[in-house]
């Protein structure tokens, strides 16, 4: 069940019209095609400078979900519009307008940090020293020192990593911020240092966030409204409350648990 | 708009030039296997007192290494960011495929020049064979045409990886192991099996070759092992002509390819890094 929270009359930042994705795969080289579907029709609306929470297990379709917005993958069903642009014909404009940290900070691991956000900057038609200037602001209120700028990322903690991806996600200071789990496996001070930055920046520039989690404090942290993704599907959504009281529980993990069926907490276990 | 077309393009050679930098021991190991390499077959001609074969091989030693140089960084760079996880940010990026296979073209023409130079510098200190007379400024400006040609064929080679996460990458060999074969570069042409010689003029690199020996002398009879008597550029016209042609088919089909086999991944899911 879906529930109703957000007004008509509000400028939808991200708006998910029946999103439906599969994947074919061929086991062995006569065997047919499995199809195994990622999305089985996904709709939900976030606001201008709103934070949407989508939670769920490993395999519910976050990720998939969120490499569609990100430009990365075609939809086999369904609309997706960003920013009132519509996906995948308008995909070029779309580019400038979002920044995506995932789960692995992907970066060049021989490269300094330096060197792969000048690129990065470079690749958004952002000026070197403009762009030097901007990331260092940013690494300074992520807790990061300046001597550690010019380090090879290989030889940085996964927590600094993942700063250093949100600093790079961060440089074009764009309007849409799609983050795919990016407190996971970070020890709780980076946790917190996160979570922080991300309440600090979005009050400061009103960018609309998706994030999607297994944290269910991070969710209720960060987030205005919660969507219950499983199997593909949007089983629930609304406020942290709206899904406690939905599902007549005391906290979110158990609210998850009641109106999915499944056990995020196990799933986060077995991630580890 | 000038911003928004070569900066970005300037970011590829920005990151390639760094990444060659932090990997300066490869690079090294790379061009000392490539001089030793080159010597050990340009040393087949010194054997036989032959100053001709001598040059022939080492041209060819040379050639080759320089295109396969500029093919390999092309046709690599794909499956390089699979390998690094960069992939999907490279994809996502608001960059055309045009600036973005151009930044890394651009950066390989670079490379594999500078690496020629050295190699060359390196055989000609080993075996001792002189180049008086050789025009080396027009092999320069052959090499450069027929980099447009091997572009091409390096993008089109890039959409393997694209399309097979495991196997794309080492796929990319066939195509060069294949070119290596049909171009004629330490042999004529005329011994490979009959039916093999119409794909040699499909390849660039027989082309290029024609045009480097008779600008280095190689097939003058007036060249002498002291004195060698190089083409002026403007008798190789027609095989840059070709090259040239070659540049300007096989550049805007290789993108178109490319364009679709990244449609096919997106909808199939193959940027992801595991596939």
């Amino acid at each position: 069940m879906v529930v109703e929270s957000t007004e008509n009359n509000v400028k939808q930042a991200i708006r998910v019209e029946g999103l439906r994705k599969v994947f074919r795969k061929r086991e062995g080289f006569r065997a047919k095609l499995k199809e195994e579907w990622a999305l089985k029709g996904v709709s939900f609306q976030v606001a201008d400078g709103e934070t949407y929470g989508l939670l769920g297990p490993n395999g519910s379709g976050k990720s998939t979900l969120i490499r569609i917005l990100s430009t990365l993958l075609i939809a086999d069903g369904g609309e997706v519009w960003l920013l009132g642009m519509r996906l995948p014909q308008e995909e070029a404009a779309i580019r400038h307008l979002i920044g995506r940290v995932s789960v692995d900070a992907a970066f060049y691991k021989k490269l300094s940090a330096r060197e792969n956000l000048l690129y990065a900057a470079q690749l958004y038609g952002l000026e070197a020293r403009t762009a030097e200037r901007r990331a260092m602001e940013i690494l300074e209120r992520l807790g990061i020192e300046s001597r550690r700028f010019n380090d090879p990322l290989e030889e940085m903690s996964r927590g600094m990593q993942q700063k250093i991806a949100i600093t790079r996600s961060l440089l074009t200071n764009p309007p849409l911020l799609l983050l795919d789990e990016p407190t996971t496996g970070l020890d709780p001070k980076s946790r917190r240092d996160v979570q922080g930055f991300l309440e600090d920046h979005r009050k400061e520039n009103g960018t609309t966030i998706l994030l999607t989690t297994h944290d269910m404090a991070e969710a209720e942290r960060l987030c205005e409204r919660i969507g219950f993704l499983a199997h593909g599907r949007l089983v629930a959504e609304g406020t942290a409350d709206e899904l406690k009281y939905q599902a007549g529980s005391e906290d979110l993990e158990e609210a998850f648990i009641g109106l999915t069926g499944e056990d995020i907490k196990a799933d986060e276990e077995m991630g580890k | 708009m000038i911003e928004r077309t070569f900066r970005p393009m300037w970011a590829f050679v920005f990151r390639d030039f760094h990444l060659t930098r932090r990997y300066i021991s490869w690079v090294i190991v790379f061009v000392f296997y490539a001089i030793v390499n080159s010597a050990t077959i340009a040393l087949i001609g010194k054997s036989q007192n032959d100053f001709r074969l001598t040059l022939t091989l080492m041209l060819g030693a040379l050639l080759w290494s320089f295109l396969s140089a500029m093919y390999n960084e092309i046709a690599n760079s794909i499956s390089y960011e699979r390998w690094e996880g960069t992939l999907e940010y490279t994809f996502m990026a608001p960059v055309s495929r045009l600036i973005h296979l151009s930044g890394v073209s651009l950066f390989a023409v670079i490379y594999s020049v500078i690496r020629t130079i050295v190699i060359l510098g390196g055989l000609v200190l080993f075996i001792q064979i002189s180049l008086n007379g050789a025009n080396l400024w027009g092999v320069l400006a052959v090499l450069l045409v027929a980099s447009l040609a091997f572009m091409g064929l390096g993008l089109i080679a890039a959409i393997l990886p694209v399309m097979s996460p495991e196997n794309g990458a080492q796929a990319t060999n066939i195509v060069q192991g294949v070119l290596l074969l049909v171009s004629g570069i330490y042999y004529p042409v005329s011994v490979l099996p009959a039916w093999v010689q119409p794909l040699a003029y499909l390849s660039p690199a027989t082309y290029a070759l024609e045009a480097c020996r008779k600008l280095i002398g190689i097939t003058n009879p007036a060249s002498t092992p002291k004195e060698l008597v190089g083409a002026p550029l403007s008798s190789v016209l027609p095989e840059l002509g070709i090259l040239l042609l070659m540049g300007i088919v096989l550049i805007p089909l290789g993108l178109f390819i490319f364009h679709q086999a990244e449609l096919w991944a997106k909808r199939t899911g193959k940027l992801k890094r595991t596939g």
